[in-house]
């Protein structure tokens, strides 16, 4: 097999013309998007039984490669750990990161990021089994919670409690599956994760509707796709992938009514689909892109209920993952 | 008592041969035997109490767990997540496709089936024992797998436009076979240049000598996960942007140069054990450098190596799971995400996952040491037959 590894390699090397280029150019002449995603988290990124990448975060990539070549399957996802998912972006090795990632200020500042929005607003939050009759976290007083220890989770617990002078007792464990089991044997009152993890969690439960994800949301996991600092273009773009499903929501086009939509008269609508005006060209891209992304992959709340909310085994409520237009923290600029 | 006398010194002589009697009956019983292997002495009671204690308590659960209360058939993880269920089959037989596949596409799937049935039949032929003094065929197998298959593997399963077959892109491929692809690709690169690194560490030429010396030594200093780390994401630091290489050959070509540094130094142990006299002997008949090291030395250094060689494979096999840390669905990586799918997750899919992987990597290996075991008994045995 030394022969097919020299063709191999051989054929690895498919050098393309150009040199230095923007991202976008580099991208369309490659003819994919190289995204690095999770290599499995329910709801965000996992592959299903056919060996197809499915989630959130997969989503959003397949998003942006509808947007620039009318295709959503032109992209290609490379699974990367927690540690290695900076390298991979810093080296160019993907051009975009959309793997369940933290907005903070070290990642802009001292790693050469940029995150280009918020996707899924993500924070700590509680479990309790249903009997407990418990409808918020501050009706936890004197209750025993199941932690993993050694992570911002613990610390963000001790203050939560501290600050409403509530006792406790945290109960830690090495994992979050051993936390998981302890919480299901009853060891302790309930459970704390990031909110996303504990509907994953909920899901692996012998009876998972028997458990309830308190409302309370006790730290900031803003999660948002990041690309590498100075190529404003390519940032552009990708931020404004995000709105565009932002406000394809908020004017109730979807993938469902889009052909519909195309007669509508509203202004924003026509703008939003490309008959007015003439924002794609400006991203670099063609004027339809949006029309491009709802065909293909569906607006925001589309791509969160197929994924984490109803339409999925997750049942993750929308919250404050909502429109502002409905309570929640989703608010995306005009397209004009 | 003429027979017998007191010799000088004071010892007691005998002038007779003591009669030659027939061996002692086997007078054991095989419940003797049995004591005497188990509790021969109170060390051995002791362990021997202690490890069927620890078999009669685990043995139970264990068998309950993967028989008796496994759920062998269901359409989801419902199941499996009923309270005192043992392991989830059915979680398994569903994903099996995905664990032996990956995400390589389901109507192109018939091509990694046709590549690993002919692998394996060529590897039969290759491996198959073969009779004292028949005319030998194979050469004729291994030119056809170290030379021919390999580009026939490479066209089914990367494709080839003009055969008709669609090109399919190695960042699908996944699971057992692309688990089996690595270690291939390992095995078959390190056996020929391990001797080659192995022969030139020992050259008298200085240049190949030192180069072969450095680069063994400088790959075996270096952990693995490292040079993947280093292939798969600081490379295209060095690359320009429109260089590309592709996503599995990095680590292949790093998987198979790491195997052949570690086959070179068990090779040149074999090397070494062979006495200088056949290298003279070889030497006064006439042979040259070439035909000396091919008939004479390299047989007998590689039959002396054969468990060092076998020990590297079965370790390169297992460590082909550490291609995930790059970012490629190795079969224990499917195992691990597809735990995950909430269709299935519950209490037991881990286990029952992890069970199968052990189950898996453990037959293969077992496999390998088997076989080795086996060839150095008939070589073993023929070599006994020379000799006599």
């Amino acid at each position: 097999m030394l022969k097919s590894l020299i063709v191999a390699v051989l054929i690895g090397f498919s050098l393309m013309a150009g040199a230095s280029a923007g991202t976008l150019d580099v991208v369309k002449g490659r003819g994919f998007l190289n995204c690095g995603s999770n290599p499995g988290l329910a709801g965000f990124g996992l592959p299903d039984d056919k060996g197809e990448w499915h989630g959130f975060d997969i989503d959003f990539c397949r998003a942006v490669a509808a947007a620039i070549f009318d295709d959503p399957t032109k992209v290609k996802f490379l699974p990367l750990s927690s540690k290695d998912r900076f390298t991979a972006l810093q080296s160019g090795e993907i051009d975009l990161l959309s793997r369940n990632t933290s907005w903070t200020l070290s990642r802009e500042v001292g790693q050469g990021f940029l995150f280009t929005g918020i996707t899924y607003y993500d924070g700590q939050g509680f479990m309790v089994h249903r009997k407990l009759n418990v409808s918020s976290a501050l009706e936890l007083s004197g209750a025993s919670i199941c932690v993993q220890q050694g992570t911002t989770t613990e610390l963000n617990l001790a203050d939560f409690f501290r600050s409403n002078n509530l006792p406790y007792e945290p109960v830690t464990f090495a994992t979050g599956d051993e936390a998981l089991k302890a919480y299901e044997t009853g060891r302790c009152d309930a459970l704390t994760t990031d909110a996303s993890g504990l509907y994953a969690q909920r899901a692996k439960l012998t009876n998972p509707a028997d458990h309830v994800v308190l409302p309370e949301i006790i730290s900031k996991e803003p999660l948002g796709p990041l690309v590498r600092q100075g190529d404003d273009q390519w940032f552009n773009l990708v931020r404004w992938v995000n709105f565009a499903m932002v406000n394809a929501e908020e004017d109730g086009v979807n993938s469902k009514n889009l052909e519909e939509k195309t007669k509508s008269e509203s202004p924003e609508i026509k703008r939003l689909l490309g008959f007015e005006g003439n924002f794609g060209e400006g991203l670099g891209l063609t004027r339809d892109w949006i029309y491009r992304i709802i065909k293909h992959v569906g607006n925001y709340g589309e791509v969160f209920d197929r994924n984490l909310g109803d339409g999925s085994k997750l049942k993750i409520k929308r919250g404050i993952n909502s429109l502002w237009t409905k309570g929640g923290l989703h608010y995306a600029p005009p397209v004009r | 008592m003429a027979s017998n006398s007191i010799a000088p010194g004071g010892t007691y002589l005998s002038h007779k041969n003591a009669p030659v009697l027939p061996p002692p009956k086997q007078k054991d019983a095989w419940w003797e035997r049995l004591r005497r292997s188990f509790f021969g002495t109170p060390l051995s009671a002791f362990l021997t109490l202690l490890s069927s204690g620890l078999i009669l308590w685990l043995t139970p659960d264990l068998l309950r767990f993967v028989l008796f209360d496994a759920v062998w058939n269901a359409p989801d993880g419902e199941a499996c997540r009923v309270p005192g269920a043992g392991a989830c089959w059915a979680f398994v037989w569903h994903k099996l496709p995905y664990f032996i596949f990956g995400s390589y596409p389901e109507h192109e799937r018939w091509r990694v089936v046709v590549t690993l049935v002919l692998g394996a039949l060529l590897l039969a032929w290759l491996l198959w024992p073969q009779k004292m003094g028949k005319h030998p065929d194979k050469p004729f197998a291994a030119a056809l797998l170290f030379l021919v298959y390999p580009l026939v593997a490479l066209v089914l399963l990367l494709g080839a436009p003009i055969f008709g077959l669609p090109m399919v892109d190695t960042d699908l491929w996944g699971g057992i076979f692309l688990s089996l692809v690595v270690a291939g690709v390992g095995i078959v690169v390190s056996m020929p240049l391990g001797i080659i690194l192995a022969l030139g560490r020992r050259s008298s030429l200085p240049v190949i000598a030192l180069a072969s010396t450095s680069f063994i030594e400088f790959v075996r200093g270096v952990p693995m996960i490292t040079v993947l780390f280093m292939a798969n994401f600081m490379l295209p630091l060095f690359l320009p942007e429109t260089v590309h290489i592709d996503r599995l050959s990095r680590p292949l070509v790093g998987v198979a140069l790491f195997a052949s540094a570690y086959m070179a130094e068990v090779v040149r142990g074999g090397l070494q054990a062979v006495p200088k006299g056949q290298y003279e002997g070889s030497a006064a008949l006439g042979f040259t450098t070439w035909q000396s090291l091919r008939l004479v030395i390299l047989p007998q250094a590689i039959v002396h190596v054969i468990p060092g060689i076998v020990n590297t494979f079965i370790g390169l096999f297992k460590d082909t799971t550490l291609v995930a840390i790059v970012g490629i669905f190795d079969f224990l990586r499917t195992v691990e995400t597809a735990r995950l799918d909430p269709v299935w997750a519950g209490p037991t899919i881990s286990a029952t996952g992890y069970l199968f992987a052990a189950l898996f990597y453990g037959t293969i290996c077992f496999g390998m040491s088997r076989y080795s075991i086996g060839i150095e008994r008939r070589l073993a045995e023929r070599k006994k037959g020379r000799v006599a």
